[in-house]
């Protein structure tokens, strides 16, 4: 352009040029190589040297992993097989995978919990893959809990519908009450009268419906629950529960009425401030000092309390950070318009406050679901406990990678999922630049 | 300020039509934030159909006298009705209130989670209870005013400036107000977008909507409105109609004012 420019001022292109493939070094395999491992001879040098660190590493791990013994029935018949070689005892997990998954679940009874299980991708469908899957099932999702609830535990179906009754009946106190007092006042109502009739109505009216109509599954009991069945049913109600707890805190955090604000407040901050395990031991020890005598308080129901409750504190401060994130400008849009408080929560500032801390919110999913691995201090068989009580088998005396490899190959699948599904979520909720 | 008396002229000058029934009524309105006086005894009569145009220093309190009209701030003292309505804290009438005034930003405020289309129909549906389909078509006929239709199915984030504000007219329009009430809704925008907005808000007041608008767009004042305000510290410092107020201002503030801004 300079040389047209020093000659005459004015230029007219003629020609137009034809578009032309890039020069071959630039793509394909060969472009990718040169551009990202052999561009100057440093980052070859790089490139060459974490290549055969990479090589070596895998020496000595895939002959270790490729091991012949999947049939042993014990550690000595592995080490027979092996005969001086290094290698893993595979037998371990080919004898007790589905302890490790089911934990003591009757075996007769193993269908209940992948039905559940089944059950419950179904049910995440519509929520997590709004795109493909029709919203139509939304209603089963939200029978689901208790559903998934009934097949695990098994017992008179009334457990499940009366539970179900107590979300029913706080609705209904909610939107009675809310004709007279403020929203947040009423939210607190419908909570008491849901806990009333939980606590008090419930264990009164069950023993009789459940002989008067007698519905059910075989019971199973909560200590016979194990393995990753054990993790991903406290996890999974964790992690569901947590959400919607967590932005009630969030949003009674920032409440203009002092008492909801200092509720919230106090009640994130103190669970913030104690250790999960602490809480796991009130569960597990204390509580049942608190409540009255005879009460038969579900070991696993307290536990889950405890970690949902646990996460929904620590939810709360990721989604607080959401809210803040937003300009004031979108509460005034909302406003201005004549939405109400939750209107506008609902479809103005939680969707948006949502979207900014999606890898927040994931972060701590994923955090509680490992977690749950801390249940075994309570003496409760999560995939780690069963792996110590694994090892107390003589058979099995001894073992240590193979178990903890199975395991952390496990929840790596869980988590990095979670991970891949939040990225997923973030690509497909941006909306242009702002 | 010595003098707070001012003679209201409001004659009906131009062919917009403008009636005696009262759209927004302020009697001795007084606001604080905090200690600070923010608002001072502020009077005002607005009827349907009349333009006004609200002008001033910088924190002189236009947006917080326009922002109390849909209780987006809550005054402490005096009286403000709307539409017969007085605002009290009652949620109710807040809410009936909002959905009959329209309110437009300076920085737009639209919703960028949702398309031009659902951010236009979102308070009929919700607020109003408009079947999704009526709300729709609804929606398509004042994006069409504002110029957009094709704009529709975009995010807020996908367009220019005055693309937005006027998706922000159209989306205030949705909900069929009877007044509406512009803070500075060109001031956030380039030069060449200022004429696509200000164009609608004149049409808009060729239609008959009561309208009040805070802005610095002075060309705008002469041609459509009818009283021209101007404040400073809070208070209502001189009100005429415009050929009077640019022309003949008569305190010194005012003076001040207008060389300031139409001076360069
Ligand atoms: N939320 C608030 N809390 C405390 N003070 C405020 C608040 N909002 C505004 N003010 C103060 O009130 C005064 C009037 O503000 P206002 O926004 O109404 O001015 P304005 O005339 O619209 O100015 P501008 O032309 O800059 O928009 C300013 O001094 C401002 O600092
Ligand atoms: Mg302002």
């Amino acid at each position: 352009m300079s040389n047209t420019h020093a000659d005459t001022v004015s230029y007219v292109r003629d020609t137009m040029l034809m578009q032309q493939d890039p020069p071959s070094t630039s793509v394909g395999v060969v472009g990718w190589a040169r551009g990202n491992l052999f561009s100057g001879w440093f980052n070859t040098i790089l490139t060459i040297l974490s290549a055969a660190f990479v090589l070596w590493l895998l020496a000595g791990i895939v002959p270790w992993v490729v091991s012949p013994t999947w049939n042993a029935s014990s550690l000595t018949e592995c080490r027979e097989i092996l005969a001086g070689h290094e290698g893993a005892c595979w037998g371990v997990i080919h004898e007790r995978w589905n302890q490790l998954l089911f934990g003591f679940y009757p075996q007769e009874l193993y269908w209940r919990p992948v039905l559940a299980l089944v059950l419950l991708l179904i049910a995440l469908g519509p929520i997590l893959f709004a795109d493909f899957v029709s919203p139509k099932i939304l209603p089963f999702s939200a029978v689901y809990p208790f559903i998934g609830a009934w097949l695990l535990w098994g017992g008179t179906i009334w457990t499940p519908v009366m539970a179900a009754l107590g979300f029913v009946v706080g609705y209904g106190v909610f939107v009675l009450a809310q004709r007279f007092i403020v929203p947040g006042l009423a939210f607190l109502a419908a909570v008491l009268a849901a806990l009333v009739w939980w606590l008090v109505i419930m264990p009164f009216a069950l023993p009789d419906l459940a002989r008067l109509i007698p519905i059910g599954l075989e019971a199973v009991q909560s200590r016979q629950f194990g393995g990753f069945m054990l993790s991903i049913t406290i996890g999974v109600t964790a992690i569901l529960f947590s959400l919607p707890i967590g932005i009630l805190l969030a949003l009674g955090r920032r409440s203009d009425l002092p008492l909801v604000k200092w509720l919230c407040v106090g009640f994130i901050e103190f669970i913030r401030g104690v250790p999960l395990i602490t809480l796991l031991f009130v569960a597990s020890t204390l509580l049942n000092i608190f409540l009255p005598p005879g009460t038969n308080f579900d070991i696993i129901l307290r536990v889950m309390i405890m970690v949902t409750l646990f996460a929904s504190a620590y939810m709360a401060e990721v989604i607080r950070g959401g809210l803040a994130a937003l300009p004031k400008g979108q509460y005034e849009g909302a406003d201005s318009l004549g939405l109400d408080y939750w209107q506008a929560q609902r479809l103005i500032i939680m969707p948006q406050a949502l979207k900014i801390s999606i890898p927040g919110i994931v972060s701590t999913f994923i955090g509680v679901f490992k977690d749950t691995t801390l249940v075994s201090i309570i003496s409760m068989f999560d995939p780690l406990g069963l792996a110590n009580a694994i090892r107390a088998d003589s058979a099995w005396n001894g073992i240590y990678w193979e178990l903890f490899i199975f395991i952390g190959a496990v929840f790596f699948i869980f988590c990095f999922s979670m991970s891949r599904y939040s990225m997923y979520l973030e690509r497909k909720l941006q909306t242009g630049h702002r | 300020m010595t003098d707070t008396a001012f003679d209201t002229p409001a004659i009906d000058r131009s062919a917009m039509k403008v009636s005696d029934e009262v759209a927004i009524d302020i009697v001795n309105m007084n606001k604080w934030f905090g200690t600070f006086h923010v608002l001072r005894d502020i009077n005002l009569t607005v009827n349907r159909g009349e333009r006004i145009v609200i002008a001033g220093p910088s924190g002189s309190g236009k947006s917080t006298l326009i922002r109390c009209i849909n209780r987006l701030e809550e005054h402490q003292t005096g009286k403000i009705v709307v539409d017969g309505t007085e605002l009290t804290s009652d949620l109710k009438n807040i809410d009936k209130i909002r959905s009959e005034v329209g309110m437009c930003f300076q920085h737009f405020n639209l919703f960028p989670h949702l398309t031009i289309l659902e951010n236009c129909t979102l308070a009929p549906i919700w607020v109003r209870k408009v079947p999704k389909k009526e709300a729709e078509e609804t929606a398509m006929h004042f994006l069409e005013k504002v110029k957009i239709p094709e704009q529709a199915s975009k995010y807020p984030g996908q367009l220019s400036g005055g693309q937005q504000q006027r998706v922000a007219i159209a989306r205030s329009l949705c909900m069929k107000p009877r007044i509406m009430l512009f803070d500075e809704p060109t001031s956030a925008l380039d030069p060449e977008m200022i004429k696509e907005v200000l164009d609608t808000m004149i049409e808009l007041a060729q239609e008959g909507m009561t309208m009040i608008c805070v802005t610095h767009e002075m060309g705008f004042a002469r041609q459509v409105a009818n009283r021209v305000i101007f404040m400073d510290q809070g208070q209502i410092v001189e009100q005429n109609e415009p050929e009077e107020f640019f022309n003949n201002p008569r305190s010194e503030r005012t003076k001040l004012f207008l060389s300031q801004i139409l001076g360069h």
